[in-house]
């Protein structure tokens, strides 16, 4: 075993494709789904038939993708704000259900923090006492409560044994209320323009000297930056796996995935450098991934969670304190729920006793789409991240196709129920 | 005794993927018979019981069962039930928080279209208590009956279906010898009625005081069927039949160089964690060399495994105390990483619910027990990790596709392999082995008794538990032998033999 032999992979695309089904599945669906959207957005198809507009798409395709909305710098700016407070609390959430628990709080609590910032900011007729405080101590205190709150939860889950369910359910309940409370029902707002710039601002662009007009420079060189990160991590960690004989992943599809990476992330910066460049939220979001995906890889305590999540039993008794793990999982999950809610208050610019409400059953499906098991012990963050995107694009295609709420439900809830049987039905039948 | 036996097994051979757990068994049970089957763990007896009673159903085994005059093909409990077999196991299969009634008619309700009446229910339950002389309101639950009452229950509840052949799984092991007797005076009772009982035991004495007839197994065959009518029958006599086996394994050769006392346990009290009242560990010493396998005997339910996990971080029971010495130094062992710290380990008897994450790979497994030894402030050194994986599946020769592979596929010699490497390394100086080798073929058992003698060999104290007597023999320097909570004798290895080991636990029954 200490020679560095290392052996030529012999596996064929084909079946490493199929033994790896899961994970290439879920980033075709994604980008299936994106494509149709963009095609089915077109303006190329407006005030069409139906047999037209069939017809439009077979004979010229590409003329319909380049008349596509959901492609367009304004529409994905839109994506990703929609979309950041799901996922920021879907990598908590990920910790969670890898741990074999379910957090039901999520959304009220995300509300009730949002809800908290309001009362400290903004001047409240129906509050008796004046804060008036600025935008960094406020984000201080929502995360310290956020994540109070969460070790709390974790804390009767943990130690008083009380199923997780239960714990978050009455959670959902008394936060929803006390958010009520707090806003006396009614709107709260406008933030001062530092709070809303959590949501709203964008990075300015320190290259604007040198840029084109129109152009945002910076986020071009900053995706060329991520983009030549990523593809570095990639193949130094495929040299290290290949001097230990452990490659299987075929050289064409090493080199696929990497290309299909970079693609994406530098045409992403490229419609991000059209509008306004880059949306504060997408830097921070990009971060806590890139954080997270850290900590479930490489950390012990991410190493923790999941060997929790797979055997609690065999993890107690190889010393690891679950209780500790648990308290800390579930104080994250408030943390990141309170930043959410920090987000979605400053994308409104007013603190709303509506807030929060059903997004942790959008949070907890992008998990179960993303790949993660009911049972614990197994779920990615780039599957938690495609899964969010996946939900996120379907809203916002459907939206703008102008389906009605109705029907995205029922489309929502059964990609939700097909991702989930296709990633069982694999498990068994392999 | 002239008349046709009520029961009669022929030639029963069963056959689990890799082992045969019973080679032409011969079973015959007369009526009116108090019928005793007898052998150590492992030896069959659950085997047969599970055979006769159609869990596993006609077809997937071989041999024939008459009862009753007819020739039998059981699909399962239900089928044998209807004929009057009932079986009772050593688990009782009552449903705590329902009542005594209730238990008693569950799925036999005295219903008319679904609905119950209860007033015919508990005056039927109320017949069927007097006949088992359990004085007791239906309406109590069960969860407040002790265990021997719960036996009384589980028997009330056979009468109930005209039973003709009780089956009695170990119903004597949890209870105390007032209760003991009362049911082996019921099962007399019973005979006097015309009903056969089957009754499967460790304690002989008790089989002497009841038993008509006695069918000793070994090794999944008929060894000995002996009449305590025609022929005086003494305890002697079935102990050796029971453990007549010669040490056909074998063990690598061991030289031990003993140092000193590295673990020492002073008056170790341990409670059931949920029955407060119930002491599974009573007052119990111990002390292990440096260089130094001791092996643990006794038979199933003996408090083997409850001794180990307590003394590992109190991961069993509750109200524990005593002392626990490492090296003469008192440590604590209150929690599990503390006791990891002191330099225990402790490897599971069960690995797939309390050893391994089986959906995870080998080399997860491998260092989940010491995860800070592969990483800098928190951060997994990726190839580190990977080298200890590596030396670990080389030293103690793991056989996998890659350390990637997920342990689930593993065979069961090598996850037992792979949690032994878990604990290697954790590093400890004290190591606690619960039935090591259980599970596993006999290639990989004499694989992990090399690495028994090379742990011992590098100065570790190692202690076995295994309820394989030859194994225990072969590879101990020293053997206590452990029933009902207390040591009940210690002998060297060398000088103990099976028959010493189990006259032991039998004397220690009677007094």
């Amino acid at each position: 075993m200490t020679d560095a032999v290392a052996p030529t992979p012999t596996t064929s695309v084909m079946t490493f494709v199929k033994a790896n089904i899961r994970d290439y599945a879920l980033l075709l669906s994604l980008i299936t789904i994106m494509v149709f959207f963009q095609m089915a957005t077109s303006t190329a198809l407006r005030q069409q038939t139906f047999a037209d507009a069939l017809m439009l798409v077979l004979t010229s395709p590409i003329e319909v993708f380049r008349n596509g909305i959901l492609f367009t710098p304004l529409n994905m700016t839109n994506i990703i704000l929609q979309n950041s407070y799901i996922v920021i609390m879907a990598l908590g959430m990920l910790l969670i259900i890898v741990a074999g628990h379910i957090d039901l709080s999520v959304g009220f609590l995300s509300g009730l923090i949002g809800a908290i910032a309001g009362v400290l900011m903004v001047t409240n007729p129906f509050w008796p006492v004046e804060w008036k405080l600025g935008t960094f101590p406020t984000i201080g205190i929502c995360l310290l409560v956020g994540a109070a709150i969460g070790a709390l939860q974790g804390m009767f889950v943990a130690r008083f044994l009380i199923p997780a369910f239960i714990v978050t359910l009455a959670g959902m309940l008394i936060y929803r209320g006390l958010m009520i409370f707090m806003l006396s029902g009614r709107n709260l707002g406008p933030f001062p323009d530092s709070f809303q710039a959590i949501s709203s601002g964008y990075v300015p662009d320190l290259l604007a000297f040198m840029a084109p007009p129109g152009i945002n420079l910076l986020a071009i060189v900053a995706g060329a930056v991520v983009t030549a990160l990523i593809l570095l991590s990639n193949w130094r960690g495929r040299r290290i796996e290949h001097a230990h004989g452990m490659a299987d992943e075929p050289i064409t599809l090493f080199y696929a995935r990497n290309g299909l990476i970079a693609v994406a992330i530098l045409g992403f910066s490229w419609i991000m450098s059209n509008h306004k460049g880059l949306p504060n939220v997408l830097v921070t979001m990009f971060a806590l991934v890139a954080l997270f995906m850290f900590v479930t890889t490489r950390t012990t305590f991410g190493r923790r969670v999941y060997a929790i999540g797979g055997n609690a039993k065999a993890a107690k008794l190889s010393g690891i304190n679950t209780e500790r793990v648990t308290i800390m999982i579930f104080a994250i999950m408030g943390a990141l729920a309170a930043f959410a809610g920090l987000v979605y208050a400053a994308r409104l610019n007013s603190a709303q006793p509506k807030a929060g409400a059903g997004l942790e059953l959008d949070v907890i499906a992008a998990c179960f789409i993303g790949g993660a098991a009911v049972t614990g012990g197994v779920g990615k963050i780039t599957g938690v991240v495609i899964g969010a995107f996946i939900m996120g694009v379907m809203n916002n295609g459907m939206g703008i196709m102008g389906v009605g709420i109705d029907w995205q439900q029922v489309i929502k809830g059964a990609v939700l129920m097909l991702a989930v049987f296709l990633d069982v039905y694999y498990k068994n039948k392999s | 005794m002239g008349a046709e036996p009520i029961l009669e097994m022929t030639s029963i051979t069963k056959t689990f993927p890799g082992v045969k757990a019973l080679t032409n068994v011969n079973l015959s049970v007369m009526p009116a018979e108090i019928h005793a089957v007898v052998g150590e763990n492992g030896a069959g007896k659950s085997t047969l019981m599970k055979v006769l009673s159609g869990v596993y159903p006609a077809g997937t085994y071989d041999g024939t069962i008459r009862y009753d005059g007819k020739q039998r093909h059981f699909t399962g409990i239900a089928d044998s039930e209807a004929t009057g077999i009932i079986i009772i196991h050593q688990e009782l299969a009552l449903v705590p928080l329902l009542s005594i009634a209730e238990n008693i008619f569950l799925g036999h309700e005295t219903a008319r279209f679904g609905v119950i009446n209860w007033h015919e229910a508990h005056a039927r339950t109320n017949v069927l208590l007097k006949k088992v002389g359990l004085v007791e309101n239906p309406h109590t639950l069960i969860t407040n009956l002790g265990t021997g009452k719960q036996q009384l229950v589980e028997i009330a509840k056979a009468l109930n279906k005209s039973v003709k052949l009780l089956i009695l799984d170990e119903p004597t092991s949890s209870l105390n010898e007032k209760d003991s007797d009362a049911l082996l005076a019921l099962l007399k009772e019973f005979r006097t009625q015309g009903i056969s009982s089957i009754l499967i035991t460790h304690k002989l004495n008790e089989v002497l005081k009841v038993a008509d007839r006695i069918t000793v197994l070994r090794d999944g065959m008929t060894v000995d069927t002996l009449d305590t009518s025609t022929a005086r029958v003494s305890e002697d006599r079935i102990i050796k039949a029971m453990v007549g086996r010669e040490l056909t394994d074998r063990f690598p050769p061991r030289d031990a160089k003993i140092g000193d006392v590295k673990l020492e346990v002073r008056d170790w009290n341990v409670y059931h964690p949920q029955h407060a009242d119930r002491q599974v560990i009573k007052n119990l010493s111990l002390s292990v060399r440096a260089g130094e396998v001791v092996g643990i005997a006794g038979l199933m339910g003996a408090g083997r495994t409850e001794l180990a996990m307590s003394l590992f971080g109190r991961a069993y029971g509750q109200k524990i105390t005593g002392e626990v010495r490492v090296d003469g130094k008192v440590v604590d062992v209150s929690s599990i990483p503390k006791a990891q710290k002191a330099g225990l380990a402790y490897v599971t008897e069960d690995r797939k619910t309390f050893g391994l994450v089986l959906i995870d790979h080998i080399k997860h497994n491998v260092t989940l027990a010491n995860l800070p030894a592969v990483s800098n402030a928190s951060v997994i050194d990726d190839p580190a990790e990977l080298a200890v994986a590596q030396k670990y599946r080389k030293d103690l020769g793991i056989r996998c596709s890659s350390v990637f592979q997920t342990t689930v596929n593993l065979s069961g010699g090598n996850q037992q392999k792979v949690v032994l490497s878990k604990w290697l390394f954790s590093g400890p100086e004290v190591l606690i082995l619960d039935e090591p080798t259980r599970g596993i073929d006999v290639g990989a058992k004499y694989e992990i008794y090399g690495i028994i003698n090379a742990l011992a060999e590098s100065g570790k104290a190692v202690i076995v538990i295994s309820s394989e007597m030859p194994e225990l023999l072969g590879i101990s320097d020293r053997i206590y032998v452990m029933n009902e909570g207390r040591f009940v004798a210690e002998m060297p290895a060398r000088s103990a033999t099976q028959e010493a080991i189990m006259r032991a636990i039998m004397k220690s029954w009677e007094n």
